[in-house]
């Protein structure tokens, strides 16, 4: 029986092509890039924030950006400022991102809950995520989703995706065709509109339903005309996963 | 220009002033700065400094420094929260942090959230000063080590990150977009672990440079702790390894394993066991207090701390697992 969190991840790496850097942190976009590398795309080259580049871990997974295991087998291994540099002038294409709350345009919330001066729940903040957010041309949205999670308004604005929609994110100064490009939760997976920027159902896992997805929201959620099921994981990708990650360290 | 921050800037000095301040205690000619660690961190870590510590995430930390800082009981510090985990959260667990601006603080990457870190920002007992990003702070390091007053860059602009980051947003001259100018900052004092160093401070770090190239230029004061310390010949026989140069350092010490139990590339893994310790300890205050009790207060320096965590048994174990020498056991996760 394949859980949840599997199967976002199998969503992810199917999602990566095969002719691109990725900038990748640890947990959910560490194992989905690793599948990818593993599977069909075996040439995808692996940044780190850490400054390793084109590392190939072998025997387990990275447990931190910066470890000497990222630069395992790899390419260079520079600085923070190296590889933020490379993302600023557009070396890195894709990137995953995470978040505790997400708006109709994709911004996400990594920072607090409630109130900046007197926050409910302070989570670590920004890290390199608004980095990715703001410099990947394709950022891939990896989290669960439910009322509280995909919010009218974000409690703080932490990564960019489309801002107020339509042109904003260009008008403010982000670089030019970036932004997300998917979103993958338990329940299928998100485009954007291509006018209005906003969050669109592409794809429905199996087993689950349209009101499902709008009963997980507190906006509303366009339909693709033409969205329809994932096809299921195969065995094959199932096994290939949990090789990649024996102990549960992430897949749970 | 439109001034969108909202916060108080942290750490800027006119770039002149710091020229001044250079010029007054930096020397271009080469000491002996070896000391104890004790005394580095007594003379060179005062209440209500600003300090930013070397390495990123729980990787190549300056650990001993931090533990010593608790033992010294120095406190009312302002910490740069840049990719900061264990050194943070230790350090603002024993409560030694009052104030912190934040690029990434109160977790432990995959291990988890710090429990007592975020604790202590909902609490109020510590004051998160601002936001920023990886590369934001990356950035503010790179305008102080330049000797300009800011840093440009297109990162998080429209965002709240960028709102409470004490930067400001003109219209770029050449391409008239909006473009961001992060603050330089120039810590107090700066704390980094590298690899080896010579007495006079000149330093290698093998692998990773993180930001601390940067880090180390823009300090006002800083202290070098080493795995270890090499005769002279180690670094003019091969200038280019060096990272750091001896005339920014203000003290050197030898202090081997001085990033347990994290990570020094190359040299020795993470101590798993200790961390789950540590992570088991900081679910609970009362247990907290025993673990900086065990491990930092009866403890007189960090060659007695390591004795206490297991010894050479356990110190040579961690440098046949970074060598893949040895099977990497059970990652520790906050349960």
């Amino acid at each position: 029986m394949i859980n949840e969190t599997e199967k976002m991840i199998i969503a992810g790496a199917k999602l990566l092509p095969t002719d691109t850097a990725i900038y990748v942190g640890t947990g959910m976009p560490l194992l989905a890039s690793i599948l990818a590398l593993k599977t069909h795309a075996p040439n995808l080259l692996f940044v780190y924030e850490g400054g390793g580049v084109g590392g190939q871990p072998s025997g387990r997974l990275p447990i931190q950006v910066s470890e000497s295991l990222t630069y395992e087998q790899g390419t260079i291994v520079g600085s923070i400022d190296y590889v933020m540099s490379l993302a600023q002038a557009g070396w890195i294409q894709y990137g995953f991102l995470g978040g505790a709350q997400i708006d109709i345009y994709g911004n996400l919330n990594t920072t607090i809950i409630g109130d900046w001066e007197k926050p409910k729940v302070r989570l670590p903040g920004s890290g390199g995520g608004a980095d990715i957010a703001s410099f990947c041309e394709k950022t891939i949205i990896l989290m669960r989703q439910d009322k509280y999670k995909f919010v009218k308004e974000v409690d703080f604005l932490t990564s960019p995706g489309y801002l107020t929609g339509d042109n904003s994110r260009d008008d403010v100064g982000l670089p030019r065709n970036t932004g997300p490009y998917r979103v993958i939760t338990q329940l299928g997976i998100y485009g954007f509109d291509e006018v209005t920027k906003k969050l669109t159902l592409l794809q429905l896992f199996e087993g689950c339903t349209l009101d499902d997805v709008q009963e997980n929201s507190s906006f509303p959620i366009a339909i693709a005309n033409d969205w329809s099921y994932l096809p299921p994981p195969t065995a094959e990708e199932v096994t290939a996963l949990r090789k990649l990650d024996p102990h549960g360290l992430v897949i749970g | 220009m439109s001034e969108k921050n909202k916060n108080k800037i942290h750490g800027w000095v006119h770039p002149d002033d710091m020229r001044a301040y250079r010029l007054k205690h930096k020397s271009m000619v080469k000491k002996n700065k070896l000391t104890t660690l004790s005394e580095a961190i007594k003379n060179g870590v005062k209440s209500n400094d600003y300090l930013v510590l070397g390495g990123f995430g729980a990787v190549r930390n300056p650990m001993a420094a931090v533990y010593e800082i608790i033992r010294q009981e120095i406190n009312d510090l302002t910490l740069g929260g840049k990719a900061s985990q264990n050194d943070a959260n230790v350090l603002i667990a024993s409560g030694n942090v009052t104030q912190i601006e934040v690029a990434y603080a109160f977790a432990d990457e995959i291990r988890g959230l710090s429990r007592p870190a975020r604790a202590a920002v909902e609490s109020g007992r510590l004051k998160v000063l601002s936001e920023m990003t990886n590369a934001g702070f990356q950035w503010r390091f790179t305008a102080a080590m330049k000797g300009l007053s800011f840093y440009p860059t297109r990162t998080s602009i429209g965002t709240d990150t960028l709102h409470y980051s004490g930067s400001k947003t003109i219209t770029d001259p050449f391409t008239n977009k909006p473009i961001e100018l992060l603050p330089a900052c120039h810590p107090d004092v700066a704390i980094i672990h590298v690899h080896r160093a010579d007495k006079y401070g000149n330093c290698q770090i093998d692998g990773n440079v993180t930001i601390d190239v940067e880090i180390a230029h823009a300090a006002k004061h800083l202290i070098i702790t080493a795995e270890e310390i090499v005769s002279d010949e180690v670094i003019t026989n091969d200038p280019a390894l060096t990272k750091i140069p001896f005339f920014v350092v203000d003290s050197v010490v030898e202090v081997p394993f001085g990033s347990h139990p994290n990570q020094v590339p190359g040299l020795y893994s993470f101590d798993e066991n200790q961390w789950q310790i540590w992570l088991d300890a900081s679910l609970d205050d009362k247990k907290i207090k025993d673990y900086l009790t065990t491990y930092i207060h009866e403890t007189n320096d960090h060659y007695d701390y390591l004795d206490k965590i297991g010894s050479i048994k356990v110190l040579h174990e961690l440098q046949k697992i970074e060598k893949g020498l040895s099977p990497y056991p059970k990652v520790a996760r906050r349960g």
